[in-house]
């Protein structure tokens, strides 16, 4: 086993001082950035273009526009404003997604918390920690399939709209973003059970796990406020 | 150690198949890059000269429209993703660490994992030649992609094996910067770093940030085709500029990814040739930085007659020009280095300096077109094809051979012959200037791009023969390099520790070097060091008897390979596969983690 | 001594290079498709451009060879040389950072000034012609000539010389290019978008056009021809074009046009006056009159239009016009009979 080799924690010597796989990990997520930069720039190009419902937030549109669309969308824009003129409701559920973003946020406090029990030599509280991190991700995904099934059923999917299209691609990419970081935690729990746990590297290991997570976190940050917060 | 016969250069004691499978040696994968891409090399060649026989007559009739699309198509894909940049990565493999006095690269497992995506990718890539290979150019301009217009799997294929490819590039530069960042030898400080090293952690960084455009541009597309989206297709209220956009920004920086690595290989081989340090090394180190940044701001030049407004077209073409004051500067520091030598002309050099007017060439055309105005006469005309080939068949291609004959007693102990490397040469550069300086002649006159056919009497039948003799011109000069590489392999093993008198440390190490590189890691106590050591009299230290630690060979990276690829197929065939492909992924990612490397 | 000869041998050599560009630049204007024979003010404006990028260009081309091979002969490897070792020089490299920097002002200062004149809006009497770029032919849609609201026609452009046109770019299906070199720069044809470009021709003649961005299979086949007219010329034609389609009276062609409205033409084809009123193809009301046939690929003859008309694929790989193997051949020898006499 790799932990049986060395007594003590290892250290490699590197020209800057910094582990290589930290280095790697930051750079890594400097690539990820361009990834959903991308993702979020192209969200934008469409969201100043859309014609036709469900739209993210309440707007008022020409009534003639709704003709031939499917009655679940019709029910959208119910509220008459003038002869040519009706409102669609947005259909971003800002409360229950605050939730939601309220149990990713928490998830960080968790990992922050895994790391020091890994720093400090406390395996259990490291365990706990990373377990509740990886529940309360699991939430945030639990969160997520509530709100894709809910628009589903308003009449909303990838091929409606480019807010569907757009919204799914780029929220269902950082769900999968998630989604590997529960199993990239659940596998540091399993392996923290072995009889050398995480070995010498431990704070090491669940440190670079921890600059995973808080990078997934903040980037919903950065799209909760870029999609939701901000109104067409 | 490396004395053993054969074809190619064995290390240590592993020999064998499973030995090549399972190597992490960055010196092997190094080896394998350059096999693999080479011979992707020969097969975008023969693509190429389809094309150049189907055009050498008017109304010619070799090949019909449909095939000349996917040839040309394929040519531009195989050529860029599938040779050039992986022959670039063959280099890096090869002298990166020996350049900075490292032992292997920082991740020796995830390199090989770079090489089995990158070889699985390419031949999936390549395998659509069975179906339907790709057939709307390598920028496969949105909606011609779209399921409406491009019913086959041509474009699925495209989509997947760029995707895989990605991956493997993302893997492979992250890999390069982390070594050159965190592993180079003592005293190797950063500005005392070979251009050529510094030249390849640009472009590592260029790698890694300008793929993901490409990336999210392709999942838009991927599901475009397959999952029922409109991202660019205008029915539906999607955007097809869209694409463009993300296509070029990472499309622009990837020209730089092409020709920045030779531009680094020439900057060894002058200096060395010329027996003389190279000239105004940091204006050559900042000259680099500077395209580097610059790359990301000019990418709508590709654009200028999609409808862009005025402005945005006079904002990058400003950017577009100011991009030529550091290449100008390079082209003057390698002039600058040649002055005052005492130059040693064989083949390595001879390539090397061919680079330099060659390149100036497709430098100043590029100049020429960054103008909008002449952009709107030259933007997909043959102007651009002889443009855009001098950048990277006179430039990148001959740096590339530079390097070949530079480096080749390294990688193997033997020379290669001169004289064949002469007819090698100058074949390579007559064919090179007879085939691309007709075309800036042809886009004067008027003829577009990517058609399969022209008509009698529009006066393009003359330059187009012209080039395709060219063609086949060049084509021979590169026989002549195949045919130099297997009679020298035959040959017994000559080559000293360092037969040029070169100045890296690459050369402070046997020919071939050993599997751990150095037996002591060479201290660096200035820029040039083995001159430095020369000209001081201080000899190489004395091995010692340390125990020096190899990380032993791993299965998991062409499995973990093997998994994304099956991920990929699942578009192409049924999702099951990809289903498959995820408990593979897992598989070897947890062997991956668990295995022990001490 | 040898050095010399050398470097004379170079400088030689770089003169013939030169000569030979010099040539070369000047004998690709007579060239049907040229690029450098402008005949139009928006030619006129990227030639003045290009004349002075192309002249730095073969200047420092030079500089650059000569540089290179005087060097090249005078360093050459001697047993009595000894490399001079310098590292750089503080004076030259400022040097050669300036010249490229005031190349690029030289090259930027045209540039804008022609970029400024291209790009500004029309004149007010510009005539306006809608470009539509379908696979693979292009649909020309000209407002208020010949005395009717707007005149369609296809693959043959007619202008009026010394007169602004002002095109609205658009296409059907795919990206297309709309290129007439020696008229001007070429502007993409965009699905989900409108493209503008003015110019006005100068000079009457013929002028050969083709789409530039790839299209698909026959995309090498998507041609088409400028004819700039007299002004009056112009309007004879315009008369022409907007006015419904000859009628036949000899028997054999009404034969024709009964042929041709009782097959599948009319699903895709115009003939104004009749009951051919599809939108796909192009139009046909005065097809007789066009010198070139699907999208200029070949001239307009009764047997290459029978040909075209027996098997449009063949011709043109990918052709939405599909063959038609069971029309009986009197029935093709009357419709094209019909179709040559809608002049």
């Amino acid at each position: 086993m790799a932990a049986e080799a060395h007594a003590a924690p290892v250290h490699h010597a590197t020209s800057t001082g910094t582990d290589n796989r930290k280095l790697l990990m930051w750079l890594f997520l400097a690539s990820e950035c361009l990834f959903f930069g991308s993702l979020i720039a192209s969200f934008l190009v469409f969201k100043a273009r859309m014609v036709l419902p469900p739209f993210p937030h309440a707007r008022e549109i020409d009534s003639s526009l709704l003709a031939g669309l499917p009655e679940v969308i019709q029910e959208q824009c119910a509220h008459v404003v003038s002869d040519t003129l009706v409102e669609c409701h947005g259909i971003l559920d800002i409360p229950v997604t605050s939730a939601s973003t309220f149990v990713l946020l928490g998830s960080s406090l968790a990992m922050v918390l895994a790391v020091y029990g890994a720093q400090h030599s406390r395996p259990g509280m490291m365990k706990a920690w990373l377990l509740i991190t990886a529940l309360l991700g699991l939430t945030f995904l639990g969160f997520q399939v509530y709100e894709f099934r809910t628009f589903g059923s308003e009449g909303l999917n990838l091929s409606t709209n480019q807010f569907g299209a757009s919204f799914f691609v780029l929220t269902g990419f950082h769900g999968t973003h998630v989604g590997v970081g529960v199993v990239y935690l659940l596998s540091l729990l399993a392996a923290s059970f072995r009889r050398n746990g995480l070995g010498p590297e431990a704070g090491f290991h669940v440190e670079t796990a921890g600059l995973y997570w808080h990078f997934v976190d903040i980037v919903w940050i950065v799209i909760f406020t870029v999609l939701y917060l901000i109104p067409s | 150690m490396a004395t053993a016969a054969g074809t190619l250069p064995q290390y240590g004691t592993h020999t064998g198949l499973w030995s090549w499978i399972t190597t992490v040696d960055h010196k092997r994968i190094g080896t394998m890059y350059l096999v693999t891409s080479f011979s992707f090399f020969i097969l975008g060649g023969i693509e190429a000269l389809l094309i150049r026989s189907q055009l050498a007559v008017p109304d010619g009739n070799v090949i019909d429209a449909e095939l000349y699309n996917q040839l040309f198509s394929m040519h531009a894909l195989t050529m860029i993703f599938l040779a050039v940049m992986p022959m670039a990565a063959a280099f890096f493999n090869w002298m990166i660490p020996l350049m900075i006095g490292a032992r292997d690269v920082a991740f020796p497992r995830m390199n090989a994992l770079s090489y089995w995506l990158y070889l699985f990718g390419a031949l999936l890539l390549t395998s659509s030649f069975f179906f339907t290979a790709p057939n709307s150019g390598w920028f496969a301009y949105a909606p011609l992609t779209t399921l409406q217009y491009g019913p086959s799997q041509a474009m699925d294929f495209y989509v997947v094996g760029l995707l895989i490819l990605g991956i493997s590039s993302v893997a492979a530069s992250l890999n390069f910067a982390v070594t050159i960042i965190n592993m180079r030898a003592p005293g190797m400080t950063m500005m005392r770093l070979p251009v050529f090293v510094w030249m390849t952690l640009i472009i590592a960084f260029l790698l890694f940030l300008a793929l993901p455009p490409l990336t999210v541009g392709l999942i838009q597309l991927l599901f475009d085709r397959n999952f029922t989206t409109h991202f660019f297709i205008p029915d539906g209220g999607g955007d097809p500029i869209l694409w463009q956009h993300l296509f070029w920004v990472f499309g622009h920086p990837e020209v730089y990814i092409l020709i920045l690595p030779p531009m680094g290989i020439i900057s060894e081989v002058i200096p060395t040739f010329s027996r003389k340090p190279l000239f105004g090394y940091s204006a050559m180190v900042f000259a680099g930085i500077a395209i580097g940044f610059m790359s990301w701001a000019v990418w709508s030049h590709h654009m200028f007659t999609t409808g862009l407004n005025p402005i945005p077209r006079a904002i990058f073409a400003a950017n577009t020009m100011l991009i030529g004051v550091p290449t100008g500067i390079k082209i003057f520091n390698w002039l600058g280095t040649m002055y005052g030598g005492n130059i040693r002309f064989n083949t390595a050099m001879l390539f090397a300096v061919s680079f330099i007017p060659l390149f100036t060439i497709g430098g100043i055309s590029g100049v020429m077109h960054s103008s909008p105005p002449i952009d709107g006469q030259h933007q997909d005309t043959y102007f651009i094809v002889a443009h855009l080939h001098y950048v990277l068949v006179a430039g990148a291609v001959m740096g590339m051979f530079s390097g070949l004959y530079y480096w080749f007693p390294k990688m193997t102990g033997r020379f290669l012959n001169e004289t064949l490397g002469k007819w090698n040469f100058w074949l390579m550069f007559a064919g090179v200037n007879l085939t691309f300086f007709p075309m800036h002649f042809l886009g004067l006159a008027g003829m577009p791009r990517r058609i399969y056919t022209y008509a009698d009497g529009m006066d393009w039948g003359f330059w187009n023969a012209v080039a395709t003799i060219g063609a086949f011109t060049l084509a021979l000069g590169v026989l002549f390099f195949i045919i130099n590489v297997f009679a020298s392999l035959r040959k017994e093993p000559t080559a000293s520790d360092n037969p040029w008198d070169a100045p890296t440390l690459e050369w402070a190490t046997s020919s071939p070097p050993p599997e751990h590189d150095f037996d002591v890691v060479p201290p660096v106590r200035a820029r040039d060091p083995l001159w430095y050591d020369r000209d001081h009299g201080i000899a190489r230290p004395e091995p010692t008897d340390e125990h020096i630690h190899m990380p032993p060979p791993s299965y998991y990276p062409i499995l973990l390979a093997a998994g994304v690829l099956m991920l990929g197929l699942g578009p192409l065939s049924s999702l099951a596969v990809t289903a498959l492909g995820v408990p593979v992924i897992l598989y070897a990612i947890w062997g991956w983690a668990l295995e022990p490397t001490h | 001594m040898r050095q010399f000869v050398g470097m004379r041998r170079a400088i030689a050599a770089a003169a013939f290079v030169l000569l030979a560009f010099g040539l070369a630049a000047c004998s690709f204007s007579d060239a049907p498709q040229t690029t450098i024979a402008p005949r139009s003010d928006n030619a006129d404006s990227i030639q003045s451009v290009y004349v002075i990028v192309f002249w730095l260009a073969v200047v420092v081309f030079i500089g650059v060879m000569l540089a290179t091979i005087v060097f090249a002969l005078m360093f050459r490897e001697r047993a009595d040389r000894q490399a001079k070792q310098f590292h750089g020089n503080a004076r030259l490299e400022v040097l050669w950072t300036l010249i490229p920097v005031i190349i690029v002002v030289i090259i930027a200062v045209p540039t804008f000034n022609s970029l400024a004149e291209t790009s500004a809006a029309p004149p007010e009497d510009a005539l306006h012609v809608e470009v539509i770029g379908h696979q693979w032919w292009f649909e020309f849609r000209y407002d208020n000539v010949g005395g009717v609201e707007q005149v369609v026609s296809a693959n043959e452009l007619h202008l009026p010389v010394d007169r602004a046109v002002d095109f609205t770019l658009k296409s059907a299906d795919v990206i297309h290019s709309f290129w007439v070199p020696q008229l001007g720069g070429k502007v993409d044809l965009v699905p989900g978008h409108e493209n503008d470009l003015w110019f006005t021709p100068n000079t009457v003649g013929e002028y050969l056009g083709q789409c530039a961005e790839f299209c698909g299979d026959s995309h090498a086949l998507m041609r088409f021809r400028v004819f700039v007219h007299s002004q009056a010329d112009f309007e004879t034609w315009a008369q022409n074009e907007a006015s419904d389609a000859v009628e036949p009276t000899d028997e054999a062609i009404m034969a024709g046009q009964a042929a041709f409205l009782g097959n599948a033409c009319i699903g895709c084809h115009t003939v104004q006056g009749t009951t051919a009123v599809g939108q796909v193809g192009p139009n046909l009301s005065h097809v007789g009159a066009r010198t070139t046939l699907a999208a200029g690929i070949m001239d307009n003859t009764p047997e290459n239009m029978a040909n075209w008309i027996r098997n449009a694929p063949s011709i043109k790989p990918g052709s939405i016009m599909p063959a038609f193997p069971a029309l009986s051949d009197e029935d093709l020898q009357a419709i094209v009979a019909y179709l040559q006499s809608l002049k």
